[in-house]
């Protein structure tokens, strides 16, 4: 995931452009609690995965919208899939984030939760980590934004915004709980 | 992340960065270490070359196991009593693994130094996994992980490792390590085994075993092997057990919540008795456990350490 | 007839004293004039120019391997002499650790033809203490201090003599002769397995350690015993403080003791080892800065009579290997002049005339060195030196005369050079270039 120190500027120092501010992202997560609970025909058996790093807050957000909605608390985890990425050769080293699944997945529905589908690689390794912990009924995914470009054959279930891009942008989401503020950029050449 | 690893020789090498790098990436290696969760994808097609030339079945077993938990392709060339031993040919034969595509070489040899020099000759990364008496740097780090699972931190742990320092390559990387983690570090031995001016180490020496026993967290017992009673650095293995040996007497002098710990294999009735091995605060299996994990970190860390690419996300 | 002019350099001739700028003029092998207004007699010589050079006897190493017979895949006769050549030796001593070993007149007249028949440098003979290095059986010393060679000096070198008994005889044998006995003063128990100078550094680097005790109670046994039999000891590469302590209380008590010590002992310490490579392996071990000091200043006073190389080439191949398994041994002759020069002249340990008497009349206080050392008179065998003390120039392995390449030194800038070497009259170095013409007459 790439992101910028400085507020207001790509890398190569063109303007970033805000697509999104906090109270579209509240909006965003409130409708999205809605439809997940509705393509599960209500929280049984719900468990929600945020994908490291900003999945898990937005995990967490959604839980809380939730329930708010069927107050009723469905369990949260947070799934790192450094181990499971295919392109280890391709980046700089990272360090391993915690995995931490409060619940046996066994039987249950998982919703993957992640902030910019692109070009489904880290999808792909999540699937493979959720498989890891054992076997769901089903995987479900959720992303804040999707900006095209795919490069495997996946698809979310639920997304907060489809946002068109050129392949040299960048799309960046910030949140209070990573970055101090809750917005969503676009803007520069990469 | 820290400076990435292109070999893993000695600890000195590393930086307290990189050691907690490591030591961060095996608490998240150890479900897949313990099987608690399925191997991972993250080495598939790697191929990691064991490379012994002096037999430890263990630490090879050890390895082995980190690898395929990783998914990589193993291979093992144990070639002990071979020429290769002999190090008429080591560099010729890491020429040949280089040929042959290997991405990194865990090599075990009883010639200290000899992974300094295979570095030099080849560009993918060594691991030592232990070189004469010279370093164990996994041994240390997987000795670090189980400390700090029984306590927060080890800055100003109080660390007393007994018997065979001259001989051991986990000694050397034990107090190296334990120095770099802020712990205070005491060697207990007869003076025919301790390294020449090991004062300049930083360490505190004495010959006193009950002196030093209520005032140490963390009890370190090396192996002694008795063929060194036949050089006269001891008179027995009785006189040796007797006068620097652990057993249940001493193990109550040892303040309750502190740690005993054995690099394996133990020679039951020298260093250690079946008593003390059996006392609650015996963490010795749990070392082998944590022993997979941080290969497994360390696996991880020398084969991502590549070159820059795009990312995508 | 051939006439050659070393022209206007600084003569530097410790067996006389002279330090004065001067021509000379060579004829036939032999001095014939020295003086500043020698060349307008001389029209017709060759001359070599020796402007802002020093000109000194030819140097001397009393330790040197050259690997002939036996061991030419590192160095041969032809290619050590050529080395020696070009560090401005004009006498070695070939050690006897040949195969077969030179413990026989047949085997030490063999090299000496050899020596010869190259031409580049003057060998002068050593021989075994016992035959074939196996410490037991003494060599026939009598009957090859009485053959053509006229063995004078007898060593064991690489093998420590370890009996007292039989060195004990050596010694007192040796002295109806009148020959000198050098023995590798190491005690083989205290170095089972040794790899390198015992301490913090070998402590670190987990390599077996090579005590100095180990010197120091073979030295001080050998002192004993030469003094008891009234005959003459040499000591090679003495490497510590205390070794060197024992020397001077022997020189003081009568002892007829003479001792040499390398360039790398004088220059290099052991935490040079930590890289574990192996061209920093050599027998006695690279010691600590107080040892250095030490020899220094032993050196400096005269308690160490030379400088000797302990030139000892290894092929690559034998010096890549893991650090337990490489031979012992470095490199000297191309180097050992301008190091010194480097290191304790300029660094102020020694004056530019000591520097090169530890080089000429040193080794010539030691053995017979048959006309090599000084002085540099009119009607003296013309055996020169001449040195350019401001050239820098950098040790590259790859450009050294010798087969091997196991230098320690490879990459050090120094400052000096030998600029022509002259062995009986004849240049075996012109402009720092090998004379490839040379064949001795």
């Amino acid at each position: 995931m790439l992101h910028v120190a400085d507020g207001g500027r790509s890398w190569h120092g063109r303007p970033m452009r805000r697509l999104l501010d906090a109270d579209d992202l509240a909006r965003m997560i409130r409708r999205l609690a809605h439809e997940v609970l509705e393509g599960n025909g209500g929280s049984d058996g719900l468990v929600l995965l945020g994908v490291r790093t900003r999945g898990a807050p937005i995990a967490r957000r959604l839980a809380a919208a939730i329930a708010s909605i069927e107050g009723v608390d469905v369990p949260v985890g947070e799934l790192d899939v450094t181990l499971y990425r295919d392109d280890l050769a391709l980046r700089d080293p990272m360090p391993i984030g915690a995995t931490d699944v409060p619940v046996d997945v066994e039987g249950r529905t998982v919703v993957l939760v992640d902030d910019v589908l692109y070009t489904g690689r880290t999808v792909r390794a999540a699937l493979d980590a959720t498989s890891a912990l054992g076997r769901p009924d089903r995987i479900r995914l959720v992303c804040l934004v999707d900006r095209g470009h795919r490069e495997l054959p996946i698809r979310a279930d639920h997304v907060g915004k489809n946002i068109p891009t050129s392949a040299d942008e960048q799309v960046i989401v910030r949140l209070t709980e990573t970055d101090g503020v809750d917005e969503v950029v676009i803007g520069g050449e990469r | 992340m820290s400076a990435p690893l292109t070999d893993l020789i000695a600890i000195r090498d590393l930086s307290r960065e990189q050691v907690d790098g490591i030591l961060s990436d095996a608490r998240e290696m150890l479900p897949i270490a313990r099987r608690e969760r399925a191997s991972v994808p993250t080495l598939r097609g790697r191929i990691v070359c064991n490379l012994f030339l002096e037999d430890s079945t263990r630490t090879r077993l050890s390895f082995d196991l980190a690898a395929k938990r990783l998914s990589a392709d193993v291979v093992n060339f144990t070639a002990s009593g071979t020429s290769v031993n002999k190090g008429e040919s080591l560099l010729d034969t890491a020429q040949t693994l280089m040929a042959l595509g290997v991405d990194l070489v865990v090599l075990r040899t009883s010639s200290a130094g000899a992974p300094v020099q295979l570095a030099r000759e080849v560009e993918i990364p060594v691991l030592n996994a232990g070189d004469g008496w010279h370093q164990h740097p996994t041994q240390a780090l997987l000795d670090a992980l189980t400390m700090l699972q029984h306590r927060d931190t080890l800055e100003g742990a109080r660390v007393t490792i007994v018997g065979d320092v001259l001989h051991s390559r986990v000694a050397r990387s034990e107090v190296e390590l334990m120095r770099l983690l802020g712990a205070h570090v005491t060697l207990v031995a007869p003076p025919t085994l301790l390294p020449p001016d090991v004062s300049s180490w930083g360490v505190t020496v004495t010959s006193d075993i009950d002196a030093v026993l209520p005032d140490t967290d963390v009890l370190y017992v090396l192996r002694v092997q008795r063929e060194r009673m036949h050089r006269a650095f001891f008179p027995s293995i009785r006189e040796y057990a007797q006068v620097w040996g652990i057993d249940a007497a001493r193990m109550r002098r040892l303040p309750a919540d502190a740690l005993l710990m054995h690099p394996g294999p133990v020679n039951r009735g020298v260093e250690l008795t079946s008593g003390a091995m059996e006392d609650p605060r015996s963490v010795i299996t749990e070392q082998v456990t944590n022993g997979i994990a941080v290969r497994m970190a360390c696996l991880y860390r020398l084969l991502s350490a590549a070159p820059r690419t795009e990312v995508t996300s | 007839m051939s006439e050659l002019l070393i022209a206007g350099g600084r003569i530097l001739d410790a067996s006389t004293g002279t330090d004065t700028v001067a021509d000379v003029l060579v004829r036939d092998g032999l001095i014939v004039a020295i003086g500043p207004d020698v060349a307008s007699g001389a029209s017709g010589a060759d001359v070599l120019d020796a402007r802002d050079c020093w000109v000194t006897p030819g140097l001397i190493d009393l330790h040197t391997h050259l690997r002939e017979p036996g061991g030419e895949g590192a160095e041969d006769i032809a290619t050590g002499s050529a080395a020696a050549a070009a560090g401005g030796y004009t006498a070695v001593a070939p050690m006897a650790n040949t195969d077969p070993v030179a413990d026989t007149a047949v085997v030490i007249e063999l090299i000496m033809r050899r020596g010869r028949e190259v031409g580049l440098v003057d060998l002068l003979p050593v021989a075994s203490i016992t035959r074939g290095l196996g410490g037991a059986e003494l060599s026939p010393m009598g009957e090859l201090a009485r053959s053509e060679a006229r063995v004078d000096f007898f060593s064991d070198d690489g093998v420590p003599l370890g009996d007292s008994l039989v060195m004990r005889r050596a010694l007192q044998y040796a002295s109806a002769f009148d020959v000198v006995i050098c023995n590798h003063s190491e005690d083989p128990a205290l170095t089972a397995d040794a790899q390198m100078n015992e301490g913090a550094t070998s402590s670190v680097l987990g390599l077996p350690g090579w005590p100095r005790e180990a010197e120091e109670v073979m030295l001080a046994r050998d002192l004993i015993l030469a003094h008891g039999a009234g005959a003459r000891l040499h000591v090679p590469h003495l490497t510590t403080a205390g070794g060197v302590e024992l020397v001077r209380h022997a020189k003081r008590a009568g002892v007829r003791v003479t001792a040499e010590v390398t360039p790398h002992h004088l220059t290099l310490e052991d935490v040079e080892v930590a890289a574990y490579d192996a061209v920093m392996k050599v027998n006695p071990p690279l010691r600590t800065r107080r040892d250095i000091d030490a020899l220094r200043a032993a050196l400096a006073d005269g308690t160490i009579d030379a400088v000797a190389t302990d030139h000892a080439p290894h092929g690559r191949e034998a010096k890549r290997q893991p650090w337990e398994h490489a031979p012992c041994g470095m490199l000297g002759l191309e180097t050992a002049f301008a190091l010194v020069h480097t290191e304790l002249v300029l660094g102020g340990v020694l004056d530019a005339m000591t520097a090169v008497a530890r080089f000429t009349t040193g080794p010539a206080g030691v053995r017979n060195t048959r006309g090599h050392g000084g002085p540099i008179t009119v009607g003296a065998p013309a055996n020169l030196h001449v040195f350019d003390p401001s050239q820098r120039w950098t040790v590259d392995r790859a450009r050294l005369h010798s087969r091997a390449d196991n230098t320690p030194f490879h990459g050090r800038e120094l400052v000096g050079r030998t600029r022509h070497t002259i062995l009986h009259g004849r240049p075996t170095l012109r402009d720092g270039e090998i004379a490839s013409e040379v064949t001795h007459g």
